[in-house]
């Protein structure tokens, strides 16, 4: 892994930036979750996941590989996957317009460098995880395998037959994250979902769980070491974050789900985020 | 041809996913608690750190196969077709095929002929939902023998695959070693009157049919229609501008089977009249396989009679 070129502060400024920026310009998409999720996972991609952006492949031999359950928050993986340079920042600008690669949702079949699989049906990216982790135990390849689900997806029954099986299998080379920002789409989690004690339910199905503040720097780089610590099986980082985080009027409202901000609103978020690497 | 003894397709599976394990290390294989109706102990026994057992959580046991699959390996996906197609719709389309992964779903006990444990295990509308979803390759072979080779094949085809077999006992026919190859539909027997065009346990039907046919004085010509997609459009649209006349025989619903595919590629290059040997709009129901093959009138005989009804 290179040193990221930039800092973790400046990288997360800049890619929330470019979230609002290419929400709005598309007049669609997920902000909230995006902006939940910017501070760890620029931390993963800056400082920790062992993948070098211009070598990677799709078939992740030899390397860290991520997945991301939670399409929907795609503007935050374009974003970091463009400033980390598996793509050039530019194409940011065509998110979810005809013809591009960055599709709503993420997808192959364009061959944007950095996704693994397609995703945006929710609960299906821990079990796509589960499998590369067991492939790469058959291949006796070190790498570890990471993959970001939401709380509110954990509503979907398949979540926790993965849960049930990475356990069981004793796949201890697969890292989960949950980016718990308790919102989802029609209002709070536990008045929807009822999604309740992440962290007991991970453990009674027989995970190691690490909670961590998902805007705490240190706590984040703390967590993502443990993790990384030799395990018996899997390990689940619940991280705990707030929806719509760095925008005033967006932070821990639900209704910045799947939201564009209008022309005045994206105004009024970008005098809030410092651009520190260049706006694309 | 004739049958050189009964057996059942779900075993040609477990033999040709075995020889294939033993030769290509990239192999693997998932079960959902269903190895034995799967035929999977050969396999699971020989290679341990290739095999999965995942309970019985089909739509994880999709997504790992997927994971497998992205890494490079080649997994085959076992469980009975209504669990590996309705239950998991969603994971084939968005983890397997959008996301092109390499994943051979082998779908056991499929139609009618899985018989006493009735509707609820008996798909008839599997064939639809695969071959309506992008990027799927379905193949429907017609005995162990076929079965076998079809296995070993889908292992080398890229892409995902549906390979549909059943459970009955039924008779072994066609050569061990062919010919097979996926996409190319294989014409059994010439005949110049009509054409019947036969999938999965009904090939063996149509062969019955062919002879009473052939002493009422028609000759129909069969072809084997072992892949559903890719279509042979061109072996389809051969015969039937020779013979004139089409009857399709599966088992599977009228509703997004074999004979509404080739009712809309002779309606595009070749109108003929043409009849269907498939199941009406319904559910099935207990019994055994023969009855219910009878009950709905999946045999010779009906083709026999679709046939006379184009005279």
């Amino acid at each position: 892994m290179q040193q990221a070129p930039y800092s973790v502060p400046d990288y997360a400024s800049q890619i929330r930036r470019d979230i609002i920026r290419m929400v709005t310009s598309a007049t669609s998409g997920h902000p909230g979750g995006s902006l939940s999720s910017t501070d760890f996972m620029t931390v993963l991609y800056a400082e920790c996941l062992k993948q070098t952006p211009g070598q990677w492949s799709r078939d992740g031999r030899n390397m860290d590989m991520f997945f991301l359950s939670i399409g929907h928050i795609s503007p935050l993986f374009y974003s970091l996957l463009a400033r980390m340079g598996y793509f050039p920042v530019s194409e940011l600008a065509t998110f979810r317009k005809l013809g591009s690669r960055l599709q709503g949702h993420p997808s192959v079949e364009n061959g944007l460098p950095g996704i693994h699989v397609a995703s945006g049906s929710l609960g299906q990216g821990l079990s796509v995880a589960c499998g590369a982790a067991l492939s790469k135990q058959i291949d006796g390849d070190n790498h570890k395998v990471y993959v970001l689900l939401g709380d509110g997806e954990s509503e979907e029954g398949q979540v926790w037959e993965a849960a049930m099986f990475a356990a069981h299998h004793k796949i201890n080379n697969l890292i989960a994250m949950t980016d718990w920002n308790r919102q989802q789409i029609d209002g709070p989690v536990e008045k929807i979902g009822g999604v309740g004690d992440l962290c007991a339910k991970w453990k009674a199905f027989g995970w190691h769980v690490i909670t961590c503040d998902g805007h705490h720097y240190d706590e984040i780089r703390q967590a993502y070491a443990k993790a990384n610590e030799p395990q018996e099986g899997p390990v689940m980082i619940l991280m705990h974050t707030n929806m719509g985080q760095g925008v005033d009027f967006m932070f821990d409202s639900h209704k910045w789900h799947g939201k564009a901000p209008s022309a005045e609103q994206e105004k009024q978020a970008l005098a809030q985020l410092k651009e520190t690497i260049g706006d694309y | 041809m004739t049958n050189t003894g009964n057996k059942d397709t779900r075993s040609g599976f477990g033999a040709g996913l075995y020889e294939i394990g033993k030769k290509d290390p990239r192999v693997v294989a998932l079960c959902a608690d269903l190895i034995g109706s799967l035929k999977m102990e050969a396999f699971a026994e020989a290679f341990p750190q290739r095999f999965f057992q995942c309970g019985i959580a089909e739509a994880n046991m999709m997504g790992t196969a997927a994971g497998l699959a992205v890494t490079g390996k080649i997994p085959f996906v076992g469980t009975f077709a209504e669990f590996a197609t309705g239950r998991v719709y969603d994971q084939v389309r968005q983890s397997i095929c959008y996301s092109q992964t390499n994943v051979k779903i082998a779908a056991s006990h499929a139609g009618i002929t899985l018989g006493e444990d009735g509707a609820t295990h008996q798909t008839m509308e599997d064939i639809a939902l695969m071959r309506a979803m992008p990027h799927m390759t379905v193949i429907n072979p017609c005995d162990y023998n076929q079965t076998r080779l079809a296995t070993m094949a889908a292992a080398e085809w890229k892409g995902p695959v549906y390979l549909r077999f059943g459970r009955p006992s039924v008779p072994n026919f066609t050569p061990a070693d062919g010919p097979y190859e996926i996409g190319k539909a294989w014409l059994m027997e010439p005949g110049e009157d009509v054409t019947i065009l036969a999938t999965g346990h009904l090939v063996w039907e149509a062969l019955e049919a062919v002879k009473i046919l052939g002493a009422k004085g028609i000759k129909a010509e069969l072809i084997n229609i072992h892949t559903i997609k890719p279509l042979d459009m061109q072996a389809i649209i051969d015969s039937a501008r020779k013979t004139g006349a089409v009857v399709t025989a599966e088992e599977h619903l009228v509703a997004g089977g074999l004979g509404e595919l080739v009712a809309g590629v002779l309606a595009r290059h070749c109108p003929v009249p043409m009849r269907m040997v498939a199941m009406e709009d319904g559910f099935g129901q207990s019994g055994t396989p023969a009855e219910l093959m009878n009950v709905y009138g999946l045999n010779a005989a009906n083709i026999v009679a679709k046939v006379c009804e184009l005279r």
